[in-house]
């Protein structure tokens, strides 16, 4: 108990007492992590609307394969990431193995399948005639697609929610092709990892702290979002 | 005859290896109301999807004002029209929102908006839930907000895809007649598809019957009704006595046709030894205790036979009757099936006009 303790006080001195180091590793992990979801949301949400949306040969397929990437290992990704990126692996020339560049890929490769598959579901949950109802009453294609959005948006940002929580906690991959560089690739979890395995358990318990003050913010944040204006279920008794 | 408002050439859509529409012309002329009946799955929603330009036929062309569609005129096109479905279909926000929603993909100011959907909202009685949430409504007024949404776009065409179905029959009622009431006032091209003919019968001028995606007869709501092409149509239609039986001679336009237990008179022009069927709507059926062969009148038909069934309802007695030329349906009012007194079993003579047989 006083291990804890302690742990947890010297934490707080941390946080609140400015330590330069931690805030720069939280930074750097908002930094990484918030790129890889702009990204993954980029490529992922058009994917899983065209999943949806559209038949075309080879879909069921890509439907297939975007469900097995929702559970990527990220210790697998990070071993694939790493051979390719390796210097002497193919993208070697590129020089971004232990760059904060190499994390973002292998965060983008975790979390698009992610957004991707959510995005899909989202817009399946709707009525399969709304997009036509649309088209009926005058809509373009483009203005029938950004109301399905704004009908789905509520799923969408789950979407968002879990794309961003997969990677900011992740630490297999991050450990991997990052290499977890004092002050160029150290982020949150790999940091925890290496004071838990140095001992520091004070470090590590602030560490972690911060990373579920982070989660906790944004997924607050969006979930207030999400509920606003949500049908409210009724009180069973 | 004046041009088409909308026409469709030689349309085929196929569902894999099924083709689920196949219909070589159909005229659509301005100011007029066409119901379009069919039981489930004949193909009636892909129609009215072709003709609203919501899919694309795999062949065959759409017309609209005379001028083919394609991708590049379709939204042009859909502008004039508005497509009502089953289900109300509604985003989520409020009532004003949604009705307003086709008006403000044509870009209008809110102004403008709010001026040309106000009467709308009165007339479908909805005004009082402009700020609703729809996913607050019932049924009914949120069909009504769905019809709102369609009609404030002055559409030249609407193309309603069984709008009442979903909904109880005393909602249903209340809609069917505002609707009725509205379609004779502002005399907007309405094609409608139902599977109820009481629907089609209500709305529709022109009625068109469509059967495994082929549409069989498309004519006046009388001729369907009374003179329909084939036995596929008569039995959509409601033709429920249909019996089958062999000319025997015809003269000045008088045809003997013969049938198991009997011969029959009737109007029609048909070779000697043609097998026909004669097809009679139950409501022109009267039942009777059977009382031997001379009780005919002269001038009726009557068939002898054993009620199979009686499905009561609301104000008719259904009587299905086994007799030795098939199945015969009849209808019969409460106070008459009261009188007669009738059980299953009871030996009977169904009787039927000359005039109310109609011989395919």
């Amino acid at each position: 108990m006083e291990l804890i303790w302690q742990g947890i006080v010297k934490a707080v001195e941390l946080v609140f007492g400015g330590d330069s180091e931690v805030w720069a590793i939280t930074w750097l992990s908002l930094k990484i992590s918030a790129s890889a979801t702009l990204i993954s949301l980029l490529l992922g949400i058009p994917l899983g609307i065209l999943l949806a949306l559209s038949r075309f040969p080879g879909r069921a397929i890509a439907v297939a394969l975007v469900n097995t990437g929702m559970g990527l290992p990220p210790v697998v990704v990070g071993l694939f990431i790493s051979i390719l990126l390796w210097r002497s692996g193919p993208l070697g020339f590129l020089e971004l193995i232990y760059t904060p560049s190499a994390m973002i890929i292998a965060q983008v490769v975790i979390a698009f399948p992610i957004v991707a598959g959510l995005t899909m579901a989202s817009f399946q949950s709707l009525d399969p005639n709304l997009a036509l109802q649309l088209l009926g009453i005058g809509a373009s294609k483009l203005q029938a697609l950004w109301l399905l959005c704004k009908e789905a948006r509520l799923p969408l940002l789950a979407a968002v929610m879990a794309g961003f929580g997969g990677v900011i906690s992740e630490v297999g991959a991050s450990m991997m092709v990052g290499g977890n560089i004092r002050a160029q690739t150290r982020v949150l979890t790999t940091a925890t990892v290496l004071e838990t395995s140095k001992g520091n358990f004070d470090i590590a318990i602030a560490l972690g702290l911060i990373l579920l003050a982070l989660c906790f913010a944004l997924n607050f944040l969006l979930t207030h979002i999400q509920q606003r204006g949500q049908m409210k279920w009724p009180r069973l008794s | 005859m004046a041009e088409a408002l909308l026409a469709l050439r030689n349309i085929r859509v196929q569902h894999g290896a099924t083709t689920a529409l196949e219909v070589s012309s159909f005229d659509v002329h301005a100011g007029e109301v066409v119901a379009v009946i069919g039981p489930n799955g004949a193909g009636k929603s892909t129609l009215l999807r072709v003709m609203g330009l919501l899919q694309q036929p795999g062949s065959g062309s759409v017309y609209f004002r005379g001028e083919q569609a394609t991708p590049k005129n379709s939204l042009e096109m859909r502008r004039c029209m508005a497509s009502v479905f089953q289900e109300p279909l509604l985003l989520n926000g409020t009532v004003y929102a949604n009705a307003a929603l086709g008006l403000k993909l044509r870009g209008l100011p809110g102004d403008q908006i709010h001026k040309k959907l106000w009467p709308w909202l009165e007339r479908l009685g909805i005004a009082h839930l402009t700020s609703r949430q729809v996913r607050t409504l019932s049924g009914g007024e949120a069909q009504r907000t769905s019809l709102a949404r369609g009609l404030v776009l002055d559409p030249d065409l609407i193309l309603l895809d069984e709008p009442f179905s979903a909904l109880d029959a005393p909602t249903r009622e209340a809609l069917l007649l505002d609707l009725q009431e509205i379609l004779a006032e502002t005399r907007i091209t309405t094609v409608m598809v139902t599977h109820d003919l009481q629907e089609a019968a209500a709305l529709g001028k022109r009625i068109g019957v469509l059967s495994q995606g082929k549409l069989l007869q498309l004519a006046s709501q009388r001729e369907i009704f009374t003179r329909p092409v084939s036995e596929g149509v008569a039995a959509i239609v409601g033709m429920e006595t249909r019996i089958p039986g062999v000319v025997e001679q015809t003269a000045h336009g008088m045809t003997t046709v013969r049938f198991n237990g009997g011969t029959a008179r009737v109007r029609a022009d048909f070779p000697p030894g043609a097998k026909v069927t004669l097809c009679i709507r139950p409501e022109d059926i009267d039942v009777n205790h059977y009382l031997g062969e001379r009780n005919c009148p002269k001038e009726k038909i009557c068939i002898r036979g054993n009620v199979l069934r009686i499905f009561p309802s609301i104000a008719h007695y259904r009587i299905a009757i086994q007799a030795e030329c098939g199945f015969v349906s009849a209808l019969a009012s409460k106070s008459s099936f009261t009188e007669l007194s009738l059980r299953e079993g009871d030996d009977v003579s169904a009787s039927f006009s000359l005039a109310a047989v109609h011989v395919i």
